[in-house]
Parts: C-alpha cells; structure tokens; sequence
C-alpha cells in the first residue's frame, strides 16, 4: 500500500513538472527571447488559460503527500521553511503578474508584471532543482524525523550543508534548462511567426546546454548518493527510467528538427518523467535520506499514513483524478490551436 | 510575542485572515452569479447576462487573490505546525487533499470558459459553467470546514502506539455533527458579504446617477438574498452552531458569554467588557434568562460559568474571544434590520428614492467582512488552548525546528507582500467599478484572457 501511494504521489509530481514545468519554461522565453511587448503578450496568452490548472497539481501533489506520508510532509516542509516561504512568495508574485498584467493598458504597467512573471518563473525553476537535489543529496534528519536548513552555509554538499551548495545549485541549473526547452517546445507548438522562429533557435541552444549539464549531473548524482548506486545494480531493470529519459533528450533534438513540434515536446515530456522516475527509483525506499544518520532517513514505511486511511484514500483518489484530467482535456481542447500572431487594436 | 509558537499563531491569524477576504465575497457570489444567469435564461433578458459578465470580472479579480493567497494555506501546515502535521496528517490530510482533487481542478478548468467561452458555449453551457464554478467553490468550502470542525471536534480517529492519530471512519470525518452546522453557517455567511457588495454597488451606483438600470437589478437581487441570508445566519444555523459548543465546547461558550459565576437562567451580556483582573464583567447591560432559554430552550437551566473550569481549561485570549462573537453577534443583528426595511421598501417600492437607505446599504460594505473574520476569531480563539480539541494542545502543535527569529522573518515578508497585494487589489476593483458594467461585452474567444481588444474597447466609453 505504501508502495503504490509512493508511486501515486511520484505520479502526481510528475503531472506537476510537466504541466507547470511548460508555463514556469514559457516565463523563461519570455524572460530570454521575447523582446517586443506584443511577442510577450503571446508567450502569456499561450498559458492563459491553463496555467492556473497546471498550479493546482501542486496542490494536489502536495495534498496527496500530506495524506500518504504525514511524516514527509511535516518533516520537509518545516525543515526546507526558509525555501520554501520564497517559493510561496514567487508564486504569489508569478499568479498575479499573469493575472493583473491585462487590466491596465498603461506603458508602465504591463512591462513591470512581464519582468515579474519571468523572473519569477526562472527562479522557481531554478529552486524547484534545488529542492530536488536536496532529496538527493539527504539532509540531517535528527532521531525524531525533523531537521532544519538554513539557506546556505559552506556551499559544499557536506554534513553541514544548507539548501543551497554547489551540486544542488546544479541540479537546480538544470531544472532550469530543462524547463526552458520544455516551455520553448510549448512556445513553438502555441505561436507563429518571429517569436516562434527565436524560440525554435533558442531552444536549439538551450538543448546543447541540456545534453552537457545532464551528462554531468548523472555521474555527480552517483557519487554524492551511494543509494543511488546499490538501487540500480542490485535492480538492473530500474535502467529503463534513465533510459527513458535518454531517449526523451535525443527525440527532442530528433523531432525539433524534423519540425514536429508536438512529438518534440511528448519527447521533453518523456525526458523530465524519466529523470523525475530515475531519482525516485534511486533513492527508494527512502523519501528523504538523512545525510548525518542513514538510520534516521525517512522512508516509505516509517513516513506513511496508516493503512486504513491509505486504502480508503485510494477509493476516492484515483476516481477524483480520473475525473479532474478530463476537465483538463476538456479546457485544453477548447483553448487549443495557436494564439493570434498580431491583434488588431478594437476588433470585436 | 517572543516565543516561536506565538510567532508561529500570528503567522496562520495574519496570512488566513488576509486570505479569506477574497474567498468570503467568491463563494456568495458564485451563488448570485448562477442566480443572475438562471434568470437571463428565464426571463429571456440580456441584461442579466450583462450584469453576470460584469460580477465575473470582479469575481475574477478576488479569485486571482483567493487563489495565490490559499497556497500558503496548504503549506502552512507542514511549515509552521508540523508537530500538528504529522500527528494528524493522515486525517486532515484526507479532507485537505480533497479540496484540491474535487474542487480546485473544477473551478480552475470551468472559471476560463466562464470567463471567455460565453460566445462559442452558447447560453445553456455558458450556465453551466457558472454553476460548476459555484459547486466548486462550495465544494472547497466544505473540505476546509470539515478539517476545521475536525479540529473544533474530533471524530473518526484513534489514537496510535506513537500517540498519532489515525483515521476509522472518513465517513464520520465528512458527517461530523459540528460540521453539519459549522458549513452551512459559514457558506450563509458568505452569502451575507456578496449580497452586501452587490447591493452596496448597486446603491453607489443610483445614488451616483451612473448606470442605474443595472444600480436597481444589483440592489434588487442583492437585497433579496441579503434578507433570506442574514435570517439564516441566525436561524437555524447560528443557533445550531451555537448549541454545538455550548454542548461540546462549554468554557468556550461562558467565555464568549463573558459568564464568570455559574447561573440557573443565566442572562445574555449585550454590553460589558471582560476584566480578567477581577474576574467580572464591567459595565454590563444584561437581558435576564435569555442564555439559558438559547442554550437549553429552559429559561432557567443551569450554565456553567468560567471559575467552574479549571484555569488552564480556558481559552487564552478571553477579552479577544469574548468582543469577536460579541461584534460578530451585534453586526449580524444590525445586518437583519438593514436587509429586512430594505426588502420591505422594495417591495413597496420605494426603496430606489429612499437615499438614506441607499447610502445605509453602501456604507455597509465593509461589515459583512468584518462579522466573517470575527466569527472565524471567535471559532479559533474559542478553540484555545486545544490545536485539536481536547488531544493537542496549541503549543504542542507547532514546527519544533523553525525559530522564532525565522518565523517573524516570514511573517513580515507575508505583511510586506500582502499590503502590496491590498494596494493593487483596491485599485483594479475601483477601476472595474468606473469602467461600470456596460463595458462587459462578450470578449473575443480566439483572443482568449490576454487580448488587447477588451483593453481597447473599454477605453472607449
């Protein structure tokens, strides 16, 4: 049972990176290669109307984990406070750049919330990469499952480390590009015309930039988490996350210059679920390794809920989601197809 | 306020208090909104569709606030309240994950075609969008209520070999008698604030001689559900919610009551102020009996007062406690006379020239607000000293881990970035009041939410 909801809720993380992962990559175009007030306005129309959707799996994400792993929940969360309050911020600041941005047509107003919005979603791609390194790296849990990080210490992935040292910056480093070809790849399928070119030639770019930094991160990973190691030769199969992974970055490259920017972006998909499957395959059956103690690390069995309360979870959990992707296929096939390349001022 | 877990208190009052002055006014107006729609459809007549594309608009703008303010609401449990979280995780965390599976994927995917798919829906799916919004959004009011009235009332659990809480019945977690009151009590209430807003806007606008066609349809509609909610709130479900805790919670209730000494037909305070010095009600203005008769429907049943309660029994803030559901209680009162001499002239109509009603109905705006955060005061202060009643107590619930100093860090970065939020919410809400609702056309689908032709065309009048 706890098994299951472990998958459920990597499930649910899952869902979450490559739905908000598009619009947080979507706020870095916007960031990067729109340059022209009307570009910008395209890059936040193409998320408009699914971007609020996409923030709810967090909620559901993090529901999931509150109900299935009580003790994760607490544990990380107050631990991680200090990030974790910024994230909240940058949310807050990111939701209302988008949601405000449009009310007032003045030539100062809209330029400040198009700089929120994408410094905002750059950040939280970049923090969202951190947080994932942590979960690697371990933390120093104490015997009663709680712990507490300050931001930054030495900088160096020690036993005194804080959120922030050098390998989790890398990790986060490529949260940060791999969301930006993932939110390119939807920039492209969503536009037409100049934007649409820049951000294919983008995200060419930033590809190469993916292809160095997941090459160097993989190896570091191994040697920074011996779990990591034990998992995939004593469960050779395991192999096939990464190499899911492997094959999303590759089709990516594939597909984009065939032009086939749908299969490009299920690619990018492809490649964010397997290195997301790989981490959660390697640091099994731990959730948050204790970096201090390896005693004190928090796994599936000694973090959950209990049983009566997971089995009935799963009675309304799956039928809930089940009915809540249909809604979402329902908003994305009405609001789909590419949004207008240039308006006309007073057409109605 | 230098212990971590007072810092840890202010954080939750100041970020939920904040929080729900968007949500409060969502709620009761997806309820007006649907009723706006249903009689377009009825009476055949676009000028209701007009006024619910114009209430959308500033549905959309406190939905935007509800929403970005409600994430920290989630987090907040593990951040600052993980002792409480992992304790009872497994059943709070039942209600809370709920709320974002039933509700939030319903209101997000049905709000977009609300807002900009009128046109391609077509009127009796443009309907039905609205209504999907207003059973999501209630919804969601039903999950948080219930992991409230869990708190106030535990039900469903038992206790672990750890001392953690573990879930029997998610039936009786979503049947709890206290929510059963507690809901529809605080859905009323939030009926109370939107029908206030609406014929509040209403007023403003005859008594500003702009848009008075919609001025008359706002404060008609506002004052009828206006009437009919502020008699709920009283009856029967401030009544039933009332009993609750005299039942289950009854050193809540001598505190709320200001009762010190034990009373065979205890008498209702209507004016005093708690000393907590002498341990007496100054300066009281009484009304003999009536406690009891409201308590026990027996005019002089016996209730229970304060000094019958061990001292650390009591709630910890009893002055607070005791002006929250005195004030809670008084402007619901006053809510009553306003709303039910309102529908009276209206039905005699008089009510569109009475300018001293009108002025009455406009000035009343903020009230309603402030009656709904008393009430969640009295609801929370009253729960004191328990985090969940009678098992944890408040200072055993908070992060053992987060220091005060990070705590206050947070809580100031929360106050900084929420007035900010205040300022720009006050400024778009005055500007879509100006802009009045004959600007509310149908917007362009294939534009979608970010289109400048909407800008352009309101710039027009």
């Amino acid at each position: 049972m706890e098994l299951l909801w472990f998958c459920l809720a990597t499930a649910m993380i899952v869902g979450y990176v490559i739905l908000d992962g598009f619009d947080l990559g979507a706020g870095i175009v916007q960031l990067l290669v729109a340059k022209e007030e009307n570009e910008r306005a395209q890059v936040l129309r193409s998320i408009g109307p699914v971007w609020d959707g996409n923030e709810v799996w967090l909620l559901a994400a993090g529901g999931a984990l509150f109900l299935a792993f009580p003790i994760l929940y607490a544990s990380s969360f107050s631990g991680f406070y200090l990030a974790l309050m910024i994230v909240l911020w940058l949310l807050i600041l990111r939701g209302i750049a988008i949601e405000f941005r449009n009310h007032i047509d003045n030539p100062l107003w809209i330029p400040a919330w198009d700089t929120v919005f994408g410094g905002a979603s750059a950040v939280l791609a970049l923090v969202f990469g951190v947080a994932l390194g942590n979960v690697v790296r371990g933390v120093p849990l104490d015997a009663n499952g709680y712990f507490f990080l300050p931001l930054w210490t030495n900088l160096l992935p020690d036993a005194d480390a804080g959120v922030i040292d050098w390998y989790t910056l890398l990790v986060g480093a490529t949260a940060f590009v791999a969301l930006a070809v993932h939110g390119s790849l939807w920039v492209v399928i969503k536009t037409a015309g100049r934007l649409q070119e820049a951000t294919r030639a983008s995200c060419a770019k930033f590809w190469w930039g993916l292809l160095v930094i997941t090459l160097l991160i993989s190896p570091l990973s191994f040697a920074i988490q011996p779990n990591l190691w034990k998992r995939f030769t004593s469960h050779p199969w395991g192999i096939v996350f990464p190499a899911l992974a492997l094959a999303g970055l590759v089709g990516v490259r594939v597909f984009s210059v065939q032009r086939k920017d749908k299969a490009a972006f299920l690619a990018s998909s492809l490649y964010l679920a397997g290195m997301l499957a790989s981490v959660a395959f390697g640091v099994f059956p731990n959730v948050l390794p204790s970096n201090t103690a390896p005693d004190f690390s928090l796994t599936i069995y000694n973090a959950a809920a209990a049983e009566h309360g997971l089995m009935i979870a799963l009675w309304w959990f799956i039928p809930g989601m089940v009915l809540a992707i249909a809604y979402s296929i329902f908003t994305y096939r009405h609001f789909a197809g590419k949004v207008d390349g240039d308006e006309t001022e007073g057409e109605l | 306020m230098d212990s971590a877990v007072d810092i840890h208190r202010l954080h939750f009052a100041f970020t939920i208090t904040f929080h729900y002055l968007f949500p409060q006014l969502t709620m009761g107006l997806a309820l007006l909104i649907v009723v706006l729609k249903s009689l377009a459809l009825w009476k055949r007549d676009d000028s209701y569709n007009k006024a619910a594309r114009f209430w959308g608009r500033l549905f959309a703008i406190n939905f935007a606030m509800g929403v970005v303010t409600g994430i920290p609401m989630e987090f907040q449990f593990g951040t600052n309240w993980a002792a409480f979280s992992k304790s009872a995780g497994g059943i709070i965390g039942q209600t809370l994950a709920m709320e974002g599976v039933f509700s939030f994927f319903l209101e997000s995917s049905f709000l977009g075609l609300f807002l900009y798919g009128e046109k391609r829906l077509g009127p009796k799916l443009h309907w039905l969008s609205a209504f999907l919004v207003f059973l999501g959004s209630w919804l969601s009011g039903y999950f948080i209520v219930a992991t409230n009235a869990w708190m106030q009332h535990p039900v469903g659990y038992e206790i672990g070999t750890a001392g953690e809480l573990l879930l029997t019945s998610v039936r009786e977690l979503l049947l709890n008698p206290w929510l059963l009151w507690q809901y529809p009590h605080t859905m009323i209430a939030s009926v109370v604030t939107a029908s206030f807003v609406m014929s509040g806007l209403g007023a403003f606008y005859l008594l500003m001689q702009q848009h008075e066609a919609y001025g008359r349809l706002f404060v008609r509609v506002g004052v009828v559900a206006g009437m009919a909610a502020t008699l709920l709130m009283v009856f029967p479900t401030g009544d039933g919610q009332g009993r609750m805790v005299a039942q289950h919670q009854p050193v809540t209730l001598a505190a709320m009551e200001g009762l010190f000494e034990k009373a065979e037909g205890a008498p209702l305070a209507l004016v005093g102020q708690p000393d907590m010095e002498r341990l007496r009600l100054d300066n009281p203005i009484l009304i003999p009996n009536v406690l009891s008769f409201l308590t026990y429907r027996r005019w002089t049943a016996e209730v229970k007062g304060l000094n019958d309660f061990p001292r650390d029994a009591w709630p910890d803030n009893i002055p607070l406690l005791y002006y929250s559901y005195h004030i809670m209680v008084g402007l619901g009162t006053i809510f009553i006379a306003i709303m039910v001499l309102s529908g009276f002239l209206l039905w005699r109509r008089r009510l569109y020239s009475n300018r001293a009603l009108l002025w009455t109905l406009m000035l009343a705006v903020p009230f309603p607000y402030i009656a709904n955060i008393a009430g969640w005061m009295t609801a929370e202060l009253g729960r004191q000293p328990w985090l969940i009643y009678g098992l944890m107590r408040t200072i055993e619930g908070a992060s053992p881990q987060v220091s005060a100093g990070n705590g206050l860090f947070t809580l100031l970065g929360f106050m900084g970035l929420y007035a900010l939020l205040g300022m720009l919410f006050v400024l778009l809400v005055i500007r879509e009041v100006a802009h009045g609702p004959e600007a509310a056309t149908v917007e362009k689908q294939s534009s979608g939410p970010y289109s400048r032709p909407v800008r352009a065309q309101r710039g027009i009048r």
